[in-house]
């Protein structure tokens, strides 16, 4: 059994497992009857460093992904949140375990540009196959389309 | 009611090799190209039978914007590629830079045919990183306002199941009795879809004088109806032949690619959030969890159609329970003061003004809050990091994990199969693609 950080956030338990130990420490889960992995997700934390929820002994990065787990019979979550710093942004794959992951691992490399090891088919899956770039980095800003109102002036 | 979760490891509840497979499996991976390379040659007498056929976006059966790519050999479908995005709008993006009073339009207009879930699922996740507690009232009327959507949305699905499946008849009856309760939410909330109604702090506005009676006439009316449809198509040896044995799943199947909901509870696995980690005030109400025995789209279709008269149930009790007092909470932090005090007295004005319009700042921490919503579990996952609009929203949408299922259920299946398969998924693009 690896051992990894653990948290509490709002009566859940949160691990901080590095990229490398995040499959061992989910199959260990699954053995103790976490069977299913209900979300994977990830947040782009560029445009808030300083967060305070982490322990002492994990240092931030950019990227975080996060895994939930659920345990039915002991009514139990727990939620995974790996550090995945942005000049190597990848994690392994959990399709060996859970293929229920594979379209979220998909949502999350296309949203974020994580790329998953190990997955069967690591491309987009909801913005087309030429899109650029991933629009939920917080470098990335939303769209906007100018307005025309009738009589305004053109110049500002 | 009983408690606890089903027994067993995963090992007893069937085998779950076949989604564990990579190569040669039901799911087609493969890029457009390549797709085209994998059909055969029409002109080649030599060469196979298999075939690539494009179902949708835009197809009847779809429910809205599903495009499946099917790998087929003559009539049997080999592997299926489900193609999404459609709808895809950047939902999540969106919500980043929406206030947290914003965010419930924003949300629920994800799952459009049970918009007060995704509703639901965002104001508790707020509501849980602020530490507020709603009023019982409130409550209460979540509930009863949830479990109406629920028979909304199951009724939804009858319909456009007897449609797809022939009986299109039932197409006209399932959209009547929708149409009867979105009426009370139309009165309730002012709207018939995308309610905006539940809001994090409680709801939008108290239920309206008569709302007992209205309700009332929904019980009446709903059952009987519900009744029919049983005959209608429960009874029709046709449209029990279209489903049973035709899409089959075990437990550990669905417990691997992630399915909850009617999908996880058709192949026979007892698994609600509303029994199993009850939210809301569902611990004080009685109702069964509906299992299936086979895992195939008969048990699923069944299993909708009595959820529907268990919704009615807790209605019911609700009706007869409901507390009174506050519809939301009396934090001024988070509610504005009443209209009458905005007209003499300036700081409640700059109150106002202050909440609607830079909004109220959450404490810092990350959670996530699942409800049952119709089609499984919907999970909130909300990062704040102090300010007023979240720093990150993700809905983990019921519809899109389930989806993953459809090339598992129609493997080796007729492709007038695949058709009785998508619609027993019941997907709901506007959630899928978010």
């Amino acid at each position: 059994m690896t051992t990894v950080p653990e948290t509490s956030s709002f009566g859940q338990r949160v691990l901080h497992p590095l990229p490398d130990q995040l499959y061992a420490t989910v199959s260990d889960l699954r053995d103790e009857g976490f069977l299913t992995a209900v979300d994977v997700t990830a947040v782009d934390y560029m445009a808030h460093p300083g967060r305070t929820d982490l322990p002492a002994d994990v240092s931030p990065e950019r990227f975080e992904v996060v895994v939930s787990l659920h345990a039915h019979q002991s009514h139990e979550r727990v939620r995974l949140r790996i550090q995945v710093p942005v000049d190597d942004p990848v994690v392994p794959s959990l399709f060996d375990l859970f293929p229920g992951t594979e379209a979220m691992e998909r949502e999350v490399f296309d949203l974020f540009g994580i790329t998953f090891d190990g997955h069967p088919d690591m491309t987009r899956i909801l913005l087309p196959e030429e899109w650029e770039g991933h629009p939920l980095r917080k470098d990335v800003d939303t769209g906007r389309i100018p307005v025309q109102f009738r009589e305004a002036p053109v110049q500002r | 009611m009983s408690s606890g979760a089903p027994e067993g490891t995963l090992s007893d509840l069937g085998s779950a090799e076949r989604v564990h497979r990579r190569d040669g499996s039901a799911v087609l991976r493969v890029g457009e190209g390549e797709a085209f390379e994998l059909a055969g040659d029409p002109d080649n007498p030599d060469d196979d039978e298999r075939m690539i056929l494009n179902m949708g976006p835009s197809h009847p059966s779809t429910h809205g914007v599903l495009r499946l790519m099917l790998e087929m050999e003559g009539e049997t479908v080999l592997r299926t590629k489900p193609v999404i995005g459609y709808l895809h709008t950047g939902m999540e993006k969106t919500g980043e830079n929406l206030s947290y009073l914003q965010g419930p339009t924003n949300v629920t207009r994800m799952d459009y045919a049970a918009p007060l879930f995704s509703e639901l699922a965002f104001s508790l996740a707020t509501e849980k990183l602020l530490g507020i507690e709603v009023p019982p009232r409130a409550t209460w009327i979540r509930m009863l306002m949830c479990e109406l959507n629920r028979v909304a949305s199951h009724l939804l699905f009858q319909a456009t199941n007897g449609m797809d499946l022939g009986a299109v008849s039932m197409m006209i009856y399932g959209w009547r009795e929708r149409e009867e309760v979105l009426r009370f939410f139309e009165k309730v909330t002012g709207l018939r879809m995308n309610h905006n109604y539940i809001r994090p702090g409680g709801v939008a506005a108290d239920l309206p004088d008569g709302w007992q009676d209205d309700v009332r006439r929904l019980l009446d009316l709903i059952p009987p109806r519900l009744d029919e449809y049983d005959t209608l198509l429960t009874g029709q040896p046709i449209f029990r032949e279209r489903l049973q044995g035709v899409g089959v799943m075990t437990p550990a199947e669905a417990l691997a690619l992630s399915a909850t909901g009617p999908i996880l509870r058709s192949t026979g696995y007892a698994w609600d959030l509303r029994r199993d980690e009850p939210y809301l005030a569902y611990d004080q109400v009685d109702f069964d969890v509906l299992v299936g025995t086979y895992g195939d789209s008969f048990d699923r279709f069944a299993i909708r159609l009595n959820e529907t008269r268990e919704s009615l149930r807790i209605v019911e009790q609700v009706l007869d329970q409901m507390p009174g007092g506050d519809y939301r909470t009396q934090d001024q932090k988070v509610t504005p003061p009443p209209r009458a005090r905005i007209d003499d007295s300036m700081e409640a004005l700059i109150h106002h003004f202050k909440i609607f319009t830079e909004g109220f700042h959450v404490p810092e921490g990350e959670v996530y809050v699942a409800v049952e919503s119709p089609r499984g579990e919907l999970g909130c996952y909300l990062v704040s990091d102090g300010g007023p609009n979240p720093y990150r929203m993700h809905i983990r949408g019921p519809s899109f994990v389930n989806l993953q299922t459809l090339p598992h259920l129609m493997e080796g299946g007729l492709i007038a199969d695949a058709v009785a398969v998508i619609s027993s998924v019941d997907p709901i693009m506007g959630e899928v693609d978010r």
